[in-house]
């Protein structure tokens, strides 16, 4: 039977969407008035990186559709190795010993990262007899999270650490026990009330919260001991939430937080980003203030605007139009790459594409989420718009791996759905 | 189970955009405050300056013109990071403690996002800091309009420019002038405000962090040009001023010379004077303290500001009284043997002929003339007493100018002395004055003092015979139909013009044959009285009051010259080479008498006293 292999129309058009925007967005953040045109500077290069990127997607297409599930655990072991290599070889720019160079360029192997520890978890978790109920498999898993993870901050790369656990989505959507999620949301809602309220307070509701469904439930005794045992827990992590804080976290980390958190204000200080990019997006406006004529954009008054803050340029220049714009292409974009993981055949294919979705939106929270003040700043980019090299390159390669994965989904068995 | 933990992975991509599109709504629509920060960090409205009006004497000679200050500015707030603070303190030649210090102060000052960081900086460190700008972000230079002059002459009529003060920020109504703006103080300048300013644009533009334009707001769609200020013609004879300058060179005195046909002034003098350039923006700072403590008082506009007892010089003014009131007529004719006998007071006259007609006692300054002709005035039987008569007296005097301000477009205008009868009443009792207590009135001594614009305002009335235009120093005021009305409006004084022909043959007498007659003038026929001003601190005041020529005046003069004699010495030759020098300009640059020229020019008058404590930086370049 003859099968057509064919590229998701869909996919690639808001891939193209989103990196067109991208490559507007830098050129009009870092071209001083227009005196620069888009193939120079900083625009030009984010555009010849696009180009590097399809360049890597024909050639994925050419490729035989099994050869990287085949390979899957030689990218990733080659891609810890390379996390390694930078740990001794790197460049250290911006505090960060992260980066590789190689002639004129540099390359940031955590971008790569992702990508080979997507190919490990998608193969680890589509192997044969992997179950989440047993303890090995659950290491394993762990294991193949928190190697790269560990060796990212050692290179005082925090934000890029964190976006792995993004695959804690693809775990839970696998079959993990949504415990782990719920532990997860608990406690950063015990950590923030925490925070906002001290201890003693936290300490005092939960109390109280205890009391009342005591009062509903006192008849029945089996709730009492769960119970009391969580009232306890959860106040033992409250205390430790302050040691935590204090101690754990890096200065400019707590007061990030901080400011999120409108415990403190510090628009000279830590806040200083987050007070300007809400200032630039803020004065956007419903139109915006028209492309290249935004004046926080050109007044330079956003470090970083560029790269991390790219945002700013698109809420500030396009207003509130531009802005709910880019943020409906990605979730479409997000909700496309579930729809081709979801209609995938095969397991490997399945969970490799939803790793991709659930990667870019974490990213997408976390940015957006940072430049309009409701997260606290964590350096990681905004996929495809913000200025990079590693990161254009390997989302793109990341994307057209998936999509090469999604368009041979007519040769594949049919797997047994779980 | 999968299936729906899918679903509930979508709902979560979903719900998140939504709370970041609303989010978004929030802040870039519904709430505006990041508009205003974002202008407030970014936007900026700079001042356009107009070209301030210049100034141009009769002969449309420029005066005065514009001279670029630079005041080196910073944005507030500044980022120090990456200038080389030591490169900037060498080239403003301060230390870093002081740059610190300024660079604190301008912090607190925060005005509209930029302040003062060393004002009136200097042409050559203002090149030398140009040129290496761009490497100090966060410094920029703001340019305003000091004026300079062309001549160092005529400092008192111009006056000069100074920064707007609190209470003029205060009480201006159209909101015209913003902090730091310069104004007319003094003069013209202060007089002619309105229309030597011109009107201010303004320009709005983007900065960045560092203060550096980025850019027109809104394409310059709010943007206005300014329109420059409109030039001023003054009646000044600039080439007559510095001569008359050099004249009372080294003297205290007054010099004031009038168009009789218009009320023009043609120059006036008040010396000491100084240098105009002196007190311009960039160097009153450093002359202004001098000139203070200058005893001979370079600032005292003498010319309007101070009162001299007129002397003899009044005595055609008590001429043209006593004619119109019927106290004489023009044949009439006094005894005087040298002295007017008053009980047992005496008041002493000069030697001249026994028999004083009114033409002689012009010339010859006969005293007792003057103290009969008053005397009979005080007592005509149409007053009912020496109050009322009096009275009528001060009004013939008011009708001439006197006692009050004329209206000079000149800054600091006095009003002279010209006491009312109350005065009097107060000094001896109501009832209990005669024309004995006052008769030194008639001779301008006692208490009566006229500035020499009013003087000379006198010889305009005398020359005009019955009329004068008040006094002013404006001819044109560019771009306008007509200088202000008053000056227009002609003021008749309440003499005849018929009583003014035996006053004036007198006038003319004098520079015949009589007072002033060492110093007359072949081919110009002038009408003068000389005063010599009794002065109780010192040697008399010399006094001069004349117009020429008789038969078609073209320019009446008043001359005072403090503490030197007679007036027959110093101010009558210093009025009548003026008046050569103007009526003859072939001789412009050759007196007729360069003897006296010289006389004048280098005599030293200034009393010996003032001599050490004045300060020659002021007047010279």
């Amino acid at each position: 039977m003859e099968t057509r292999s064919r590229i998701d129309i869909v996919s690639l058009l808001l891939y193209l969407c989103i990196a067109i925007l991208g490559i507007a967005s830098v050129y009009s953040a870092t071209s001083d008035q227009g005196l620069y045109t888009l193939l120079e500077g900083r625009s030009g290069k984010q555009l010849m990186w696009f180009g590097v990127s399809i360049f890597l997607g024909v050639i994925i297409f050419l490729l035989n559709a099994n050869f990287f599930e085949v390979f899957s655990w030689y990218f990733y072991v080659g891609l810890m190795l390379l996390l390694v290599a930078v740990l001794f070889v790197g460049a250290e720019i911006n505090g960060a010993r992260s980066w590789i160079r190689i002639g004129s360029f540099s390359l940031q192997p955590a971008e790569f990262a992702k990508y080979g520890t997507a190919f490990a978890v998608s193969a680890l978790l589509s192997s044969i007899g992997f179950s989440f109920s047993k303890k090995g498999d659950l290491i394993k898993m762990a294991v193949v999270i928190l190697l790269p993870m560990v060796l990212i901050i050692l290179q005082g790369d925090t934000g890029s650490a964190l976006v792995f656990f993004s695959f804690i989505l693809v775990f839970y959507r696998e079959g993990l026990t949504p415990l782990i999620l719920i532990l997860g949301l608990v406690a950063i809602l015990v950590f923030v009330l925490t925070l906002v309220f001290g201890t003693l307070y936290f300490g005092v509701g939960i109390l109280l919260l205890f009391l009342v469904f005591f009062a509903f439930t006192y008849t029945n005794k089996k709730f009492l001991l769960p119970s009391i045992s969580i009232v306890i827990l959860a106040v033992l992590f409250s205390l430790s939430v302050q040691f935590l804080f204090n101690n754990v976290l890096q200065n400019h980390q707590r007061k990030r937080i901080e400011v999120t958190l409108n415990l403190i204000e510090d628009n000279k200080g830590a806040g200083y980003n987050v007070n300007q990019s809400k200032i630039a997006i803020g004065s956007g406006g419903f139109t915006g203030k028209g492309f290249l004529n935004g004046s926080h954009t050109k007044g330079d008054f956003i470090p970083e605007q560029e790269t991390d803050f790219i945002f700013c340029t698109i809420g500030e220049e396009g207003g509130w139009l531009a802005s709910s714009f880019t943020i409906f292409l990605f979730a479409s974009f997000i909700l496309r790459l579930y729809h081709l993981a979801a209609r995938a055949k095969k397991k490997y294919k399945r969970i490799f594409i939803f790793s991709l979705a659930s990667i870019i939106f974490f990213h997408l929270l976390i940015n957006v989420g940072m430049t309009i003040g409701l997260m606290p700043v964590i350096g990681i980019p905004l996929p495809l718009v913000s200025y990079g090299g590693s990161s254009v390159l390997a989302f793109g390669i990341f994307i057209f791996t998936a999509l090469r994965m999604d368009a041979t989904r007519d040769e594949d068995l049919i797997s047994t759905y779980e | 189970m999968n299936k729906f933990r899918s679903y509930y992975i979508y709902t979560t991509v979903v719900l998140i955009s939504l709370i970041y599109i609303i989010r978004l709504f929030q802040i870039q629509v519904l709430d505006d405050k990041y508009l205003n920060m974002a202008e407030r960090i970014s936007l900026r409205r700079q001042t356009v300056y107009p070209q301030r009006g210049l100034i141009f004497d009769r002969n449309k000679n420029l005066i005065v013109y514009n001279e670029p200050v630079y005041d080196l500015m910073v944005s507030v707030p500044i980022r120090l990071k990456g200038i080389d603070t030591l490169a900037v303190c060498k080239l403003l030649e301060i230390d870093k403690k002081e740059f610190i210090k300024r660079l604190n102060k301008s912090k607190r000052s925060s005005y509209r996002g930029k302040s003062v960081f060393t004002k009136n900086v200097s042409n050559l460190i203002y090149a030398r800091i140009q040129e290496r700008l761009y490497e100090f972000k966060g410094f920029f230079f703001e340019i305003r309009q000091d004026r300079n002059y062309k001549y160092n002459s005529s400092a008192h009529v111009l006056g000069y420019l100074g920064e707007v003060n609190r209470s003029e920020l205060d009480k201006q109504k159209e909101g015209y002038y913003e902090q730091g703006d310069f104004n007319g103080k003094k003069g013209v300048e202060r007089f002619y405000e309105e229309n030597l300013r011109g009107i201010k644009g303004e320009k709005y533009f983007y900065v960045d962090k560092f203060g550096v334009n980025k850019g027109s707001y809104k394409n310059g769609k709010l943007d206005k040009s300014a329109t420059d200020g409109n030039n001023l013609i003054l009646s000044i004879d600039i080439d007559l001023q510095q001569y008359g300058e050099q004249l009372l060179n080294n003297k205290m005195g007054s010099v004031v010379a009038i168009e009789p046909k218009t009320g023009e002034i043609l120059a006036l003098i008040s010396s000491p004077f100084y240098n105009p350039a002196n007190f311009n923006i960039q160097n009153r700072g450093k002359y202004y303290g001098k000139a203070i403590k200058d005893p001979t008082k370079p600032i005292f506009n003498r010319a309007v500001s101070a009162p001299y007892p007129p002397g003899s010089t009044f005595k055609p003014v008590m001429a043209l009284i006593g004619l119109q009131d019927g106290a004489i007529n023009a044949n009439t004719h006094f005894g005087c043997p040298g002295y007017f006998k008053l009980g047992r007071r005496i008041i002493r006259c000069h030697g001249h002929t026994y028999n004083t007609s009114l033409t002689k006692s012009i010339e010859s300054s006969c005293n007792t003339f003057y103290c009969n002709t008053f005397k009979s005035m005080m007592q005509l039987s149409k007053y009912e007493n020496t109050e009322e008569a009096y009275n009528s007296w001060r009004t013939y005097l008011q009708s001439f100018g006197l006692g009050s301000k004329l209206g000079v477009d000149v800054s600091g205008e006095y009003r002279g002395w010209l006491k009312d009868a109350s005065f009097y009443d107060r000094m001896h009792g109501k009832g209990r004055w005669n024309y004995a207590r006052i008769i030194s009135l008639s001779f301008g001594q006692g208490e009566l003092g006229l500035t020499p614009v009013q003087m000379a305002n006198i010889a305009a009335s005398i020359a005009n015979r019955g009329f004068y235009y008040t006094p002013h120093v404006v001819r044109e005021i560019e771009g306008l139909e007509n200088i202000p009305e008053r000056y227009l409006t002609k003021n008749y004084t309440k003499i005849s013009p018929l009583n003014y022909d035996p006053v004036i043959k007198g006038m003319q007498a004098v520079t015949r044959s009589g007072t002033g007659s060492g110093v007359a003038i072949k081919g110009i026929n002038i009408g003068g009285k000389t005063g010599t001003v009794q002065n109780p601190h010192g040697k008399n005041h010399s006094a001069y009051m004349a117009f020429a020529p008789v038969e078609d005046p073209k320019i009446a003069i008043a001359v005072i010259v403090e503490e030197s004699g007679y007036g027959a010495t110093w101010a009558a030759p210093i009025a009548h080479l003026m008046i050569e020098r103007y009526l003859m300009p072939d001789s412009v640059t050759e007196s007729s008498r360069p003897y006296l020229e010289a006389k004048m020019k280098n005599s030293n008058l200034i009393p010996i006293k003032y001599r050490s404590q004045r300060d020659t930086s002021l007047y010279g370049n």
